[in-house]
Formats: C-alpha cells, structure tokens, sequence
C-alpha cells in the first residue's frame, strides 16, 4: 500500500526524523490558511506547494488542464511584500491546482487528478542525497541504498554510476549498527555535525522500516542545509500488504480515490484483479498461471483486458463477483476462463460462472477451460445450465479459440 | 531416489484449521505417513480421519483408511513422541513465522510452508533464525512438495502426478500442476516436484533444488518454472551453465506484465527494469535451457531438452 508525502512526513516527523514543516490542504482556503503560520513557525518567507499523487516525477509534471502549472511549485514571486503577496500566489496556483490532472513520467498519459496539496517551508539547501531502505532479495534482509546523487532517478545513477551507490545490509537481530552509519556518512563525504546527523537519521529510518512494516521508503532528495541538518525533502513509503493488520493507524491512511475502483472492488472481494488495455478479459486461478494466461493470449496475437487471480479458494460468489468485474470493462470483447484446480475445485469455478451469468447476463463470447479437482462435476454443471460456452481443451487451445471467437 | 521427501518420510502437521485438516485428510489418502499434528488448543485430542484411498499415491493399500492422528501442543513433544522428520505448515499468517522457528528448534529437517500471506519482516526473521541450523525451509505461500508415489506434502491434487524421471521446481502454484500435468501426460512423469513459493523471501531457491536433483540418481531432467521479479531464475540460469549436466527446460510468466504492478504474487512485481521476463528468458537461454513459448509446451520443451 502507498501512501502520501504528507502522510509519510507524518509518520517520520511522529519518529523524530527531521522533516520541514508543513500542513496539508484540500481545499484553496485551507493552502490560503497554511502560509502565515508556516512563514511564522519556520522563519522562512518562502513556501513551497507541492501536488499529492502516488505517484513521482511530480516537480517535472505538468496539469492537462493548465500545461504552464508545474505539480511542485517553490513560491519566491514577491515575498518581499510580505506574507500576503505569497497568499495571493498561493490562491492563485491552488486554485489552478486543486482538482486538476497531473500528468508525470509515473503517472503516464491519463495522468491523475490532484486532490489534496502539501504547504511545506522552503530549506537552504546545501546538497541533495539520495536514501532509502528496502528489500535485498538476494540476502532476504533490508538494505539502506545511499548516494551522493540526490534528486535524480535512482534508476539511472544505477546503470550510469553504479559506483555511487552505497549499500548496508541491516541485520534483523542488530538493526543498523553505528559502525555502518559512519560507512555510509563517509561515503557520503559528510562531516562534522551533518554526519552525525545523518547517522542519526538511517538510524531511525532502519528502525522504521523494520517497525513499520514498510516494503520500500525512498527519501529522494535528503537534503543537508547551509546550517548541517538532515532532513527528508520528499518522502516516500510503501507498505507490505500482508502486515497491515498491525497497523491499523495506517491502513486508515490508505486513499482510495488513488486506486483504479475496479480494482478496489476487487480487493474487498479478496480478489488480485489489474485492470489493462486489452479486449479479452482473464479469470484464473492462482497468480502465476494467471500471468501465463495473458501471455499466451498475447502469444496468439491477442491482448489481455486484465489480470485476475481469483486464488487457491475462492467461493462461487467471489467468482461471481470477479464476473461482474471482468464484464464492467467496456473494452471486453470476450472471456477466458482458465483453470485449474488444486485447492480450488472446478464445480465451485463452474458453478460461480454459472450464477454470474445468470444475475449479470453475458453479451460477449466465453471460453472455459477446466481442469484438476472435480473437472468432470464442473463440465457437468456447465453443460446442464445451458450457457452458451466453447469448452477448451488447454490453456493454448483456451487463448486461440476466444481469440477466433472476438476477432 | 527422488528429493527431499519418500516413503520413509514422517509429518507433523502445524495448524489444524479448515485448510490444515482438509489437505492433511489428502495426504493421509495419498498415502503420505502423517505422523501427528501440533495444536496447543487441541493438544491432546486425537484428530480422526477416514475415506478413500486416493490410489494415485502409494500403491499396495487398502481401498479405505481410518485413523486416529495424535495432537501435541508444541513440536518438540510431537517429535519426541512420533520421530517426526518433516512437517507441513497451514497456521495462519501473522503465526506462521513463529511456527517454522518452532519447527526448526524442533529439530525437524524439513519445513514445508503452505501460508499465504506472510509479512516480509517476519520472514527476514525466520531466514536469520535459520541460518546455521540444518532445517531447510520449502515455502512460504507455495503447493508443497511431492514424490509421486511415496509422499504428498502439501495442497497439489494428487492423481495428476505420475512417478517418472522428471524434477520440477516452481515459484507459482498452478503452473506447477501445468507442467506435472503435462509431464504425466507425455509420459514423463516426475521424481519431485517442489513449489518454492512466490514470495520475495523464501526458505529453498532455483539453486538449490537444481543442485538437489542434479545429484539424484533418477532425475534426468529438469523443469525450472520462474515469472518476474527479483535475479533467482538468472541465479538459477547461471548455475545450470556451469554446473549441471542434467537437461534442463523452463517456463517465465509474466512477459506481458505491466512494470510496477505487483502480479498476484508478492514477489512478482517489475521495478526499475529489474526483474523482467525478458532479461529471464535471455539468461535461460543462454544457459542452454530450452524455454517454452507457452505455459501448454512445458512438457514438449523438457521432451525436446531430453533429445
């Protein structure tokens, strides 16, 4: 689950890890209203706006709607006039803001729509780290990823650089110890109060991750100020599905206006549901044969209209439901039922489709491939419905007729 | 010969709920010595089971079985009193961690991890705690493991497995049955075949099951079946080039995955341009690793390695 700047700077500021000030707004009042205290409380004349998506490259992006509007904007325009000339500007960029499509390199063309705005301090900023702490697969332990090379894509200082990028394996029992702290404030060429500082903050960062069950936090730049502190410039946290129920504080701060509502739909029903471009739409059991599924109807020439994993035990109304998901989609042009039952048994598949068909009717063709657990009871129940199905004999004879069938 | 379970391979199972007692009825009908069962809620009740055997398994029973299944409240009891050498895990997630630490302080050798839904953090645990112990991990979030004919540990349906030469290793659940299904129909058959699980974490990889079957007598080939996210097929690529004799076919799902979208799978997910089928199938190719176009060719593709 993802989470928003605001929302993650939250959490730090709640862990003693330095973040700049700043107060969140969904309304152009409530951006209007946060600049005078924030000037007051910070000292500083200038703020910064700054648009809240799950999504990056926001200082870059521009809004659809106003193409000269960038999705983070540092308010420097006539501060010297005082608190209420930056008012002004603020209403000005809120109002344009607010309820517009921010489209970056993340969000791709559709872009999305800005409902909330973070008004943040301005930093003297001296230099632009970049931190995070994420998952190492090959040692199945958290690594912290440091680089002198702040506010660019990691990615890129990655197959640029490699050499830039510092790594410290944090180990479960210990945490990350002081000694690798020093390493990476070194490598980071700091010295003298901005090093133990920084120490002080992956310290806390490397407690956080393991504490809160994050799957990845990407602090993209971490500034040093003129004056040595540390502190998150962005922020970003995403957290392991699987441990949120033990942290309830933030799976409330899950935004759903952020999620593609089918599949929202399709999570409260426990289904993996990901909706694509495609035409032919996919309900199959279990994640990997799921993928396999759209490759192969991509391997006939096809294109896939989703991704749906109604998983190792689903119920005939969780496949019902999935149904009507997969028949929402305007762009499906028909269906391909493709399983195989282990766990799950093929009269449960067979007779979910069956009622779906039943409460939401079928206008497009289906093609239903069963096999495993109870295969000849699920063809059985098919077959006395009386639907209008094309039997499959396996998952690439399944992809070429539904292909035939919508071409 | 086959890899890490047979006929004289003892279970205990952990987690005695709906899905824990279903599939430890199944496995008692393959034929699969079930030994006891830990509960500490239950400890002390026998667990009854009986119905049909399941005659895909292991041969030479009777048509029906009925018994009675000892239930302890920790695993150390249960080994003491059963000699238990493997168990199955079915505990829920946010218990699950702790369960396969009981399972290794035990003593057992083999843990077999069914959960689905483990947190990240507990499993970094559990690999830590591990490390040093001789207990091998087999999951989580995976089918299980199965040496057709001698011992089914885990939720597969048995009776699409047949005892052959082939061994199979697989990160997604289904696609394994695909390719056992497959294997059986041309033939084939299998020695074992194991579901690693697809988590980012997990306790046995590619390497190590392709180094346990490179050394079976029996196996003489292999099925690798991956999908994207994370480096463990290329890993596995690598060590089939240098190290394996045996042939060796396989099998990515995936390729039409969108990047950033977390497939299903916890671990299937493309970030960065790290993890794509594309990269995965290159390094399988260039290891002399015959990959099929589509999950329904995995057999022919092993039948085409074997020559």
């Amino acid at each position: 689950m993802k989470i928003h700047e605001h929302q993650a700077k939250q959490l730090m500021a709640a862990r003693g890890i330095p973040v700049p000030l700043g107060r969140v707004a969904r309304s152009v009042d409530e951006a209007v209203a946060a600049v005078r205290p924030l000037i007051e409380e910070s000292g500083n004349p200038v703020v910064v706006l700054k648009s809240q998506i799950h999504a990056g490259g926001r200082g870059k992006g521009t809004f659809k709607e106003h193409p000269g509007v960038r999705g983070v904007n540092v308010i420097t325009e006539g501060i010297a006039g005082g608190p209420s000339a930056t008012e002004e500007k603020v209403r000005e960029l809120a109002q344009q803001m607010l309820g517009s499509t921010l489209v970056t390199i993340q969000t791709g063309e559709e872009g999305k729509q800005v409902n909330r705005l973070y008004v943040e301090q301005g930093i003297d900023i001296a230099r632009e780290l970049y931190l995070a702490v994420l998952l190492d697969r090959a040692t199945s332990r958290n690594i912290v990823m440091a680089s002198t090379e702040g506010g660019v894509e990691i990615e890129r200082v990655a197959e640029e650089m490699p050499e830039k990028i510092l790594r410290a394996e944090i180990d479960p029992a210990i945490g990350l110890a002081a000694f690798q702290a020093n390493e990476l404030a070194h490598g980071l060429e700091l010295e003298g109060d901005a090093s133990k500082n920084f120490g002080r903050f992956v310290k806390a960062l490397a407690d956080a991750a393991t504490e809160l069950d994050t799957d990845l936090i990407e602090i993209n730049p971490l500034v040093v100020t003129t004056d040595g502190r540390v502190m998150a410039l962005d922020g970003k946290m995403a957290f392991d599905d699987n441990a949120l129920y033990r942290h309830p504080d933030i799976a409330d701060m899950r935004d759903e206006t952020e999620e593609d509502p089918a599949e929202l739909a399709a999570k409260n029903a426990g289904l993996n549901y990901i909706k694509l471009d495609g035409t032919i739409g996919c309900l199959v059991n279990g994640a990997g044969l799921a993928m396999a599924t759209m490759d192969t109807i991509k391997h006939v020439g096809g294109e896939p209209a989703n991704f749906l994993d109604v998983g190792g035990g689903a119920t005939a109304d969780q496949v019902t439901t999935a149904f009507q998901i997969i028949t929402k989609d305007p762009n499906v042009k028909g269906i391909f039922v493709n399983i195989f039952g282990g766990i799950m048994r093929c009269d449960v598949i067979a007779t979910g489709i069956v009622e779906a068909v039943e409460r939401v009717g079928l206008e497009v063709p289906l093609v239903v491939r069963l096999e495993g657990t109870n295969v000849e009871k699920g063809k059985q129940i098919i077959e006395d419905s009386g639907l209008q199905v094309t039997n499959a004999d396996n998952l690439l004879d399944g992809a070429e007729k539904i292909l035939e069938l919508t071409a | 010969m086959s890899i890490l379970v047979d006929k004289s391979t003892r279970v205990l199972v952990q987690g005695l709920g709906k899905t824990g007692e279903f599939h430890t009825d199944k496995a008692i009908a393959y034929g699969t010595q079930m030994v006891g069962a830990v509960h500490p809620s239950r400890a002390g009740i026998d667990f009854h089971f009986e119905g049909e055997t399941d005659h895909s398994g292991v041969p030479g029973r009777d048509n029906s079985y009925s018994m009675d299944l000892p239930v302890f409240a920790t695993v150390k009891e249960a080994v003491a009193k059963t000699g238990a050498d493997a168990s199955v895990v079915y505990v829920p997630p946010p218990f699950a961690a702790d369960a396969i630490m009981e399972a290794a302080a035990g003593g057992l050798e083999l843990v077999v991890a069914i959960t689905e839904g483990i947190p990240v953090a507990d499993m970094i645990k559990v690999k830590r705690y591990l490390q040093g112990r001789p207990t091998r991990l087999v999951g989580p979030n995976c089918p299980g493991v199965i040496t057709p004919g001698e011992c089914k540990i885990g939720i597969m349906p048995g009776y699409i497995h047949q005892r052959g030469r082939i061994g199979v290793v697989s990160r997604s659940g289904t696609l394994t049955y695909e390719a056992v299904h497959q294997l059986t129909l041309l033939g084939l058959g299998q020695t074992t075949a194991v579901g690693i699980g697809g988590d980012p974490v997990n306790g046995t990889n590619f390497v190590d099951c392709l180094r346990m079957f490179e050394a079976d007598d029996e196996t003489e080939g292999v099925i690798m079946i991956g999908e994207i996210g994370g480096t463990a097929e290329e890993d596995a690529a690598l060590f089939v080039k240098t190290e394996m004799t045996k042939p060796v076919a396989g099998f990515i799902a995936g390729t039409t995955a969108p990047p950033g979208k977390r497939m299903g799978h916890a671990g299937a997910i493309v970030s960065g341009g790290k993890g794509t089928a594309e990269a995965k199938i290159a390094a399988m190719n260039e290891a002399g690793i015959v990959v099929a176009d589509t999950p329904s060719g995995m057999g022919e593709a092993m039948a085409r390695a074997l020559g």
